[in-house]
């Protein structure tokens, strides 16, 4: 069948022509749809799943709200998805809210936020609104993880047999800087204040695998890191990937008799996917803020904010006032446990307080002098690594 | 007219396979086939912003499509074709990142150049490989793929890497003024899909009608005999293989300026690789393929609302562009030896 040009070019024309060209937005009234874009499987038993019971939440709380999500928004796993794209969809089906859970969403949130003046944007993780990169419509949220990562990192210290800490990096930068330096400065405190050990006994490695979970040859394979952690001599890993790689490794090597522990991130139910091995998991708990977000949004009295959650220190596993907790996990001593209580109560009423100088950078360079406290922004913005810690800053 | 008539039962055949197959497929997961379709339709025909949607998969993916069709026409399977469009994006992004500060149209226009000579470079390795040492060209291509990977998360992480962040999210984006231009609301750019369509234009009288197009396909046919005509066979599989590289490269620029306006690690979209699905859909002939592209495009933004709307796995696009090329690798096999049949008879 062969087509001459001009029967053929106007073949073409006509095809794309007769396409109906109707744009089908209508936005419903009353009730609120938001639109939740989530960089990782929803039931990845981390990060992403924690946003998602964040929107089930919400939709419990929250009369006449309804979530739509898409999950798996990253160009390796849904080759050519922009985050512009997706957006459109999600507000063509009637959302005015949406939320993006990953740092790696930013430029596509930023350029999608211009497009839809009328919609608001919910970049977790990000700092636009800080920065004033951002339209007025997009606001940047976030959980003080620091609390929960020097938790993590001070049961690790207490059950080390010979101090030797993995730290299981994503990517590097400012945010996951700011998790490994507090996971440290948590380890620290357990070894040198509550063990009375020497600090230089302490060894705090951090290996980067190159993003948020395992992308077959892109980035370190996660399940290799863990074991490589394990059969070097460390005996506790703590995750810093969305994904459960770490604790999953630790429970095999506990079946080969090691003394394998680790400590996942994220999400709540992380530690039950190997119960043995894990020491306890500190987690996000999006509902809350999403809710009180939600419905200043839904009344008219939102305004742009960048908003950084801290725990609620009277109960931080109160799932409907905190945004972040700590879950112990099976593994944790009952000794250990009771330390941690402690170490709780000392961070929520500012008697223990990690990010205080004198602390130095990797470097050499000074980060806070004697006696210095950082303020929220010093912490955002870590530049490196701290001293003391193993592993490369940019 | 018996032909056409021929070409359309094999297409309804094809068709008529395929979906039959996904409905058994969507069957045995608990899901309703109907409900499926519907979504795929509405989800990438149902609005403009959609069909723009598909429209921007279309241009780079009939980009290479109609590339390989020069390569095939000459007996080559350039399965590098992805390698060439990646190649094509990282030469984009070079000439991209020049105009950081106050570049303008003309970066976008040099940056595509670059990005063609880029995939020309890139297909004349393979082709050189092939002509000059013997080395078949799949395998050639598909090493060459995975240096271009390779590469491409090498200046991501390493040279080209944002300030004080190596990330998977790719180079700093490009300011506006670097973007493949387009017009005010358009969700895809007019002139590239004028781009596109010129290339279809003038690949269709090149492969068709021109002395070239002749000369490629006897090459294809039987390289021995050319020879007795004063033609090198060597040389048109190079040239052949080159401009399949220009319009894989084309497809990265694209990418890289219209699409992402960054590069990204994935940046290729697996276009490459799916050109090659869509030529060996459309019997490796020209007409077909804007159509079948089309199709693909479609299948593949339509996808998306499966896991939205259905909480499917949006792999199902996958699924039905491969059975889409094995119902019809099986009909034109049948058609084949009804042929051979009658021949003998």
């Amino acid at each position: 069948m062969r087509v001459g040009i001009s029967k053929f070019v106007r073949l073409a024309v006509a095809a794309i022509a007769t396409i109906s060209v109707t744009a089908s937005a209508f936005a419903a009234e009353k009730e609120l749809i938001f639109g939740m874009l989530l960089v990782g499987p929803y039931n990845d038993h981390g990060w992403s799943q924690a946003h998602y019971e964040g929107g089930h939440y919400v939709e419990k709380k929250l009369p006449g709200s309804k979530m739509i999500y898409i999950d798996k928004v990253n160009p390796a796993d849904r080759p050519g998805l922009t985050i512009p794209m997706v957006v459109d969809d999600l507000v063509d089906k009637g959302a005015t809210v949406i939320v993006g859970n990953s740092d790696d969403m930013k430029d596509g949130m930023r350029e999608a936020a211009q497009m839809h003046p009328d919609v608001q944007f919910i970049h977790i993780s990000g700092d636009d609104a800080l920065t004033g990169k951002a339209s007025p419509n997009l606001s940047n949220l976030m959980g003080k993880m620091e609390y929960g990562k020097m938790m993590a990192g001070f049961v690790a210290a207490l059950t080390t047999k010979n101090g030797k800490i993995g730290y299981l990096g994503p990517l590097i930068n400012e945010e996951t800087r700011r998790l490994s330096v507090a996971a440290y400065l948590g380890a620290r405190y357990a070894w040198t204040e509550v063990l009375k050990k020497p600090e230089s006994e302490l060894k705090f490695k951090v290996s980067w695998i190159g993003f948020w979970f395992n992308i077959p040859g892109v980035t370190a394979d996660p399940t290799q890191v863990s074991r490589n952690f394990f059969d070097t001599g460390y005996d506790v890993v703590l995750s810093g990937i969305d994904t459960t790689e770490a604790t999953i490794v630790a429970e095999q090597k506990r079946k080969e008799g090691v003394d394998a522990y680790a400590v996942p991130y994220d999400y709540i139910g992380s530690c039950e996917t190997a119960p043995k091995a894990c020491l306890g998991v500190p987690y996000y708990n999006w509902g809350p803020d999403y809710v009180k977000i939600f419905k200043a949004i839904q009344d008219g009295s939102w305004k742009q904010s960048w908003t950084w959650s801290d725990p609620d220190w009277t109960d931080i596993n109160n799932i409907d006032t905190s945004a972040i907790g700590f879950v112990k996990g099976a593994a944790l001593s009952a000794e250990n446990s009771a330390k941690l209580d402690q170490f709780i109560k000392g961070l929520g009423d500012g008697s223990i307080n990690l990010f205080k100088g004198p602390l130095t950078y990797q470097d050499g360079k000074s980060y806070l002098k004697e006696g210095e406290v950082a303020t929220d922004n010093q912490i955002w913005y870590l530049e490196q690594l701290l001293a003391g810690m193993e592993g490369v800053s940019k | 007219m018996r032909g056409v008539k021929q070409h359309v039962t094999e297409i309804a055949l094809i068709l008529g396979m395929v979906t039959l197959f996904t409905a058994l497929v969507l069957s045995l997961v608990g899901a309703s086939p109907l409900d499926a379709f519907g979504h795929l339709i509405k989800g990438s025909l149902g609005s403009w912003s959609k069909f723009s949607r598909v429209l921007n998969v279309w241009i780079p993916l009939t980009l290479c499509s109609v590339g390989l069709l020069y390569a095939f026409r000459t007996g080559l399977w350039n399965i590098g074709v992805e390698g060439q469009v990646v190649i094509g994006a990282i030469g984009a992004t070079a000439i991209l990142r020049f105009g950081m500060e106050g570049g303008g149209q003309m970066h976008v226009w040099m940056a595509l150049l670059l990005a063609m000579l880029f995939g020309v470079l890139w297909a004349l390795f393979a082709g050189s490989l092939k002509v000059k040492a013997g080395v078949h060209e799949i395998f050639a291509g598909l090493g060459l793929n995975f240096v271009a990977m390779g590469l491409v998360l090498w200046v991501i992480f390493g040279p080209w890497k944002r300030p004080g962040i190596a990330s998977m999210s790719g180079t700093q984006p490009f300011p506006r003024e670097l973007w493949f231009p387009t017009l005010e609301g358009w969700r895809v750019s007019p002139f590239a899909l004028g781009l596109a369509l010129l290339v279809i234009v003038i690949s269709a009288w090149l492969l068709y009608r021109s002395r070239v197009g002749l000369n490629l396909d006897a090459v294809g046919k039987n390289p021995r005999a050319v020879r007795l005509f004063g033609l090198s066979p060597s040389r048109y599989m190079l040239i052949a293989i080159m401009v399949s590289g220009a319009l894989a490269g084309l497809a990265g620029g694209l990418q890289v300026s219209g699409v992402y306006h960054r590069l990204i690690p994935a940046i290729s979209s697996g276009y490459g690789y799916l050109g090659l699905l869509v030529v060996m859909l459309a019997n490796f002939r020209l007409a077909p393929v804007p159509f079948i592209a089309l199709f693909f495009a479609a299948l593949n933004v339509g996808s998306i609302q499966l896991p939205m709307m259905m909480q499917l796995d949006s792999s199902l696009a996958g699924v039905i562009q491969g059975a889409c090329v094995l119902s019809a690798l099986l009909v034109f096999g049948l058609r084949g030896l009804k042929k051979r049949r009658q021949s003998n008879e």
